[in-house]
C-alpha cells in the first residue's frame, strides 16, 4: 500500500513537471485539458450570449418605436443597415435570423454542453480528463471558427443571414450571401457538437471512477450523456441537410427548389424538381431534439444545486433518470408537430399530436420531483439556489404553454404568433439560462477558489426575475390577440394587434431592464476572480466527486484518483457527524447499500 | 376563460371549435400551474433553513404526485381524441361539395395575395408563368376558354356569408402562410403543391389576411382584405368583375 502511494506520488511529479513544460500556447490556447477547454467554451458562449441578446435589444427598439431612429448607435449600424438611424426591414430580418441562431447554436449549447460539460462531467465522476483531450481541443476550434463565420457575414454584401434561424428554403436558398456564410458556419458548429457528443458518451462509460455505477451517477452526469445521444444522433441530418442547401446556392442543385418558380416576375433558371419540405423535416429533425439539448443540461444543474441547497437527495432520483432516458427516446419522433400548416392529413398529425402529449409526461414527472425534493428540506437561500429554483415555475410555464401548440387544431390559430416565442423563450431563458446562471454561481468556486460577490448575485437574479417576466408574459397575451412573429413593424398594422400593441414597448423596456442587470452579472465574474472570497475545496458542502478535487484542480484532476462509495446525495444521513457525506468518503455511515 | 384570453373576434363556424380546445387545454395549464405554486411557495416558507435547520431526508413519502400525473396524461389523451385530433379531422377530410362551395384559387407571391374566381363557367383557366408581366402577376391565360371569365383580384377577397369557401392555396416563389385570424384559417403555401382549405365565414364585415410565415423583407406588409358580404352583394361582385371583363374582351 505505501509503495503504491508513493508510486503515485512521483507519478504526479512527473505530471506536474509536464505541466510545467507546456508552453504559454499549450496551455492556454490550444490546450487539451478539460477544464482550460471548459472555460474556453463557457466564455466565448458568454460572449456570444451578450452579442445575440445586443442583437434583440435592438430589435426592441424597433418594435417598440417602429421606423423610430435608433438613438445614440443608430447612425453607427452603417448606411446599409439603417439610414439615418432607422432600421431597415433587411436589417431586422438579419437581426432576427442571427439572434436566434446565435443564442441557440453559439450560446446556450455550447455553454451548457461545451462549458459545464467539459469542465464538470470529468470532475464529477472522477475521470482525470476527457476520454479524448485532442478531440476535446479539435471540438472548441470548430465551434470557434464556426464563430467567427457567423459573426464575419454580418459584414458580407446583403449582411448576414435573413431567413430566419430555421433557414426554410426556398426563402434561403435565394436569399442573399450571408445565408452561405451561415450554412458554412453551421457545418462548423455541428462537427463541433459531434466531436463533443462522442467524447462525452465515452468518457461517461469508460472513465467513471472504481464505485460510481450508473445508479450512483449524479443527475448532471445523466444529463450530459442523454444530451450527448440526442446530438450524436440528431445533427448528423442536418450536417446533411446543410451540404445540400449549401449545393442548392452554390452548385445549381435543387434538392429543396420545386419546378416553376417565378421570384419577383422572373422564372427562376434552377434545374428543379427538389421538394422544400426535405429542408423542414430534416431541420426539425435535429431542432426539436436540439429543444432537449438545450433544456436536459439545465435540469442537471438544478438538480444538482437543489439537492445541494436542500440538504437532501433528490426525491425520485430513479424516476428522474427514466424520464430523462424517456424524453431523450421521444424526442426524435415529435419534429413534424412544427410542421402541422404544412398540409398535414389527419393520421401523420394524429400520431405526432400523440408523441407530443407522450413527451409531456416525463417533463411533469422531472418537474414534480424537482419541487417535490424542496419538501422537507432545510433549505439554504443562496445565489445559486435563487437561480435554480426560478428556473421551476419559469420552465413549468414554458412547458405547459407547449400544451395547445402540440395540438395541431389550436395551432390554427397560434402557428407563428408571439404565443409560440413566448412559450419556447420561457424554455430557454428563464428557464434554461438561469438554470445556467444558478451553475456559474454554483461552480465558480471550483474554477477560481473564490465565490462570486453574494449581494451583487442577489441584485442579478431578482432584477433579471422581475425584468425577464415583463420580456415573456406580454407575448402570450399578443399571441393570443393573434399578433404574428418576425414582422419588422410589430404588427402594427394589423387590426386584430390594435388593442394590445402598447405591450410591445413594454417588452422592450423589460429586455433593456434585463439587459442592464446583466452588468452586475458581468462585473461580478470578472471581479471575483481577484477579488472574490476565498473559500476551501469544498464551500457548499458538496457531495459529489467534483468537490474532492482541489480548486481549482491542476492538471489531471484529483490529488489520488477518488473512488465512489456510495450514491450521489448523501446528505442529512441519520447518525452521520455532519449533514453530507461525501461520495468519496470511505467510511462513514452508508445507509443504502450500493445499489447496483 | 375566452375573455380572460383575449381571443379574438370569432368569423367563422369553426372558430369557436378551436377557442374551446385553447380554452380547455388553458384550464388544465392553469390547474397544474396553480397547483405547483402553492406548492412551492409552501415548501418555501416552511422549509427554508430557519425554520427547519434538519432537513428531513425522506420528504415526502405519499404517491399522490404519481397519481397526480396518471391524471394529467389521462386528461391529456380524453383533449386528444375528444377535441384535438376530431377538429382537426374536419378541416382537413371533410371538404363540403364543390357546388355548394364558393371555390377560388389564392396564390401568394412576394409580397401579394392573388385570388382567382373560376367566373360563370365554373372552371379555371390555365396560368402560365411565360404569360408573367407586371400586368398579370399570376401569369393568367387569357386565351384559354375556361380562363376568360375567371375574375382575379389582389390583396383583396370577397366572399358571401353562411357559404362554405375552398381555397387552394398555393405559392409562386417562396413558403407564404395564409391566415385570416378572425375565422381561425391558416395554411402555409408550400412551392410546387397546391393545398385545399376550406371554412364557412359565418359574420359579415371586413377582415384581414396576414402572411404567418416569414417570407422575405416585405413579410409584415404582405396583408389583405376578406370582405364577406351577405348573397346578392356577392353576386353583384362577380357580375360587375364579368361585365369588366366582356367589355376588354
Amino acid at each position: 500500500m505505501e509503495n503504491v502511494t508513493t508510486a503515485e506520488h512521483v507519478e504526479h511529479e512527473e505530471h506536474g513537471h509536464d505541466e510545467h513544460e507546456l508552453s504559454f500556447l499549450q496551455t492556454y490556447v490550444f490546450s487539451q485539458d478539460h477544464k482550460v477547454i471548459g472555460i474556453q467554451y463557457a466564455v466565448t458562449a458568454m460572449l456570444f450570449l451578450l452579442f445575440g441578446f445586443s442583437l434583440m435589444m435592438l430589435m426592441r427598439w424597433q418594435l417598440a418605436f417602429p421606423g423610430a431612429p435608433i438613438p445614440i448607435i443608430g447612425n453607427l449600424l452603417g448606411q446599409a443597415n439603417a439610414p439615418g438611424g432607422i432600421m431597415l426591414p433587411e436589417f431586422y430580418n438579419q437581426l432576427g435570423a442571427m439572434h436566434g441562431t446565435i443564442m441557440v447554436f453559439l450560446g446556450v449549447v455550447p455553454l451548457a454542453v461545451g462549458g459545464f460539460g467539459n469542465y464538470v462531467l470529468p470532475l464529477q465522476i472522477g475521470a482525470p480528463d476527457m476520454a479524448f483531450p485532442r478531440l476535446n481541443m479539435a471540438s472548441y476550434w470548430s465551434f470557434f471558427l464556426g464563430g467567427v463565420v457567423m459573426f464575419a457575414s454580418f459584414f458580407v454584401p446583403g449582411g448576414a443571414a435573413n431567413s430566419g434561424w430555421t433557414s426554410y428554403a426556398p426563402l434561403s436558398v435565394i436569399a442573399t450571401e450571408g445565408q452561405t456564410w451561415w450554412l458554412v458556419g453551421m457545418l462548423f458548429l455541428i462537427a463541433s457538437s459531434l466531436l463533443g457528443s462522442v467524447n462525452f458518451i465515452v468518457t461517461t462509460l469508460q472513465l467513471r471512477a472504481p464505485g460510481l455505477s450508473f445508479m450512483r451517477l449524479p443527475f448532471f452526469v445523466w444529463a450530459q450523456l442523454v444530451t450527448s445521444f440526442l446530438l450524436l444522433l440528431a445533427f448528423p441530418p442536418l450536417q446533411a441537410a446543410g451540404t445540400l442547401q449549401l449545393m442548392d446556392r452554390v452548385a445549381g442543385t435543387s434538392f429543396f427548389m420545386p419546378s416553376g418558380l417565378v421570384v419577383a416576375d422572373q422564372a427562376l433558371e434552377i434545374s428543379g424538381g427538389g421538394n422544400p419540405l426535405l429542408w423542414q423535416h430534416l431541420f426539425w429533425f435535429l431542432a426539436h431534439p436540439e429543444v432537449y439539448v438545450l433544456i436536459l443540461p439545465a435540469m442537471g444543474i438544478v438538480a444538482e444545486v437543489i439537492a445541494n441547497n436542500t440538504r437532501k437527495p433528490l426525491w425520485g432520483y430513479r424516476a428522474l433518470v427514466a424520464s430523462i432516458i424517456f424524453l431523450g427516446f421521444m424526442s426524435f419522433v415529435v419534429w413534424a408537430h412544427h410542421m402541422f400548416l404544412t398540409g398535414m392529413g389527419t393520421t401523420i398529425s394524429a400520431f405526432f399530436q400523440t408523441t407530443t402529449m407522450i413527451i409531456s409526461i416525463p417533463s411533469v414527472v422531472i418537474l414534480s420531483a424537482l419541487f417535490i425534493s424542496l419538501y422537507g428540506g432545510s433549505i439554504r437561500y443562496t445565489v445559486p439556489m435563487l437561480f435554480a429554483l426560478a428556473f421551476l415555475p419559469m420552465f413549468g410555464i414554458g412547458g405547459l404553454t407547449g400544451l395547445p401548440l402540440g395540438l395541431s387544431a389550436p395551432d390554427l390559430h397560434l402557428h407563428d404568433t408571439y404565443y409560440v416565442i413566448g412559450h419556447f423563450h420561457y424554455v430557454v431563458a428563464p428557464g434554461t439560462i438561469f438554470a445556467l446562471f444558478a451553475g456559474i454561481y454554483y461552480w465558480y468556486p471550483k474554477a477560481t477558489g473564490r465565490v462570486m460577490n453574494e449581494v451583487l448575485g442577489k441584485i442579478h437574479f431578482w432584477g433579471s426575475i422581475i425584468a425577464i417576466n415583463f420580456v415573456f408574459m406580454p407575448m402570450f397575451i399578443t399571441g393570443l390577440a393573434g399578433v404574428n412573429r418576425r414582422l419588422y413593424d410589430g404588427g402594427m398594422t394589423y387590426a386584430h394587434g390594435q388593442e394590445v400593441m402598447e405591450w410591445n414597448a413594454v417588452m422592450s423596456y423589460g429586455a433593456w431592464a434585463l439587459g442592464f442587470f446583466q452588468i452586475f452579472f458581468i462585473f461580478n465574474f470578472f471581479w471575483s476572480i481577484r477579488n472574490g472570497r476565498q473559500v476551501n475545496d469544498n464551500p457548499w458542502q458538496s457531495t459529489t466527486l467534483e468537490w474532492q478535487a482541489p480548486s481549482p484542480p491542476p492538471h489531471g484532476n484529483f490529488a489520488t484518483p477518488p473512488e465512489a462509495y456510495r450514491g450521489p446525495y448523501e446528505y442529512s444521513v441519520p447518525g452521520a457527524s455532519s449533514d453530507f457525506t461525501m461520495q468519496g468518503q470511505a467510511s462513514g455511515a452508508d445507509p443504502e447499500p450500493a445499489r447496483v | 376563460m375566452q375573455e380572460l384570453l383575449g381571443l379574438p373576434l370569432q368569423a367563422s363556424a369553426h372558430a369557436a371549435e378551436i377557442d374551446q380546445i385553447i380554452v380547455i387545454v388553458h384550464w388544465l395549464m392553469l390547474i397544474l400551474f396553480i397547483g405547483w405554486g402553492a406548492f412551492f411557495i409552501y415548501t418555501l416558507i416552511r422549509f427554508r433553513a430557519s425554520a427547519n435547520p434538519t432537513a428531513d431526508r425522506t420528504g415526502v413519502t405519499s404517491h399522490t404526485s404519481s397519481y397526480l400525473e396518471i391524471a394529467v396524461a389521462v386528461i391529456e389523451a380524453v383533449i386528444l381524441v375528444a377535441f384535438a385530433i376530431p377538429a382537426w379531422a374536419v378541416r382537413v377530410n371533410e371538404f363540403p361539395p364543390e357546388n355548394g362551395a364558393t371555390v377560388v384559387h389564392v396564390i401568394a407571391k412576394q409580397f401579394e395575395w392573388h385570388t382567382v374566381y373560376p367566373g360563370p363557367d365554373g372552371r379555371f383557366g390555365r396560368r402560365d408563368s411565360s404569360l408573367i408581366t407586371s400586368n398579370n402577376g399570376i401569369g393568367l391565360d387569357r386565351t384559354d376558354p375556361d380562363g376568360a371569365d375567371d375574375i382575379h383580384t389582389i390583396n383583396q377577397l370577397n366572399l358571401p356569408v353562411d357559404t362554405p369557401v375552398i381555397a387552394y392555396l398555393s405559392t409562386m416563389d417562396v413558403i407564404h402562410s395564409f391566415a385570416i385570424t378572425s375565422m381561425r384559417v391558416k395554411q402555409d403555401a408550400i412551392p410546387g403543391v397546391e393545398i385545399p382549405v376550406w371554412w364557412e365565414p359565418t359574420v359579415t364585415g371586413n377582415y384581414e389576411i396576414n402572411c404567418s410565415q416569414l417570407c422575405g423583407l416585405g413579410h409584415y406588409r404582405m396583408r389583405g382584405f376578406v370582405t364577406v358580404m351577405n348573397q346578392g352583394e356577392f353576386q353583384s361582385f362577380l357580375d360587375e368583375e364579368g361585365a369588366r371583363l366582356s367589355a376588354a374582351n
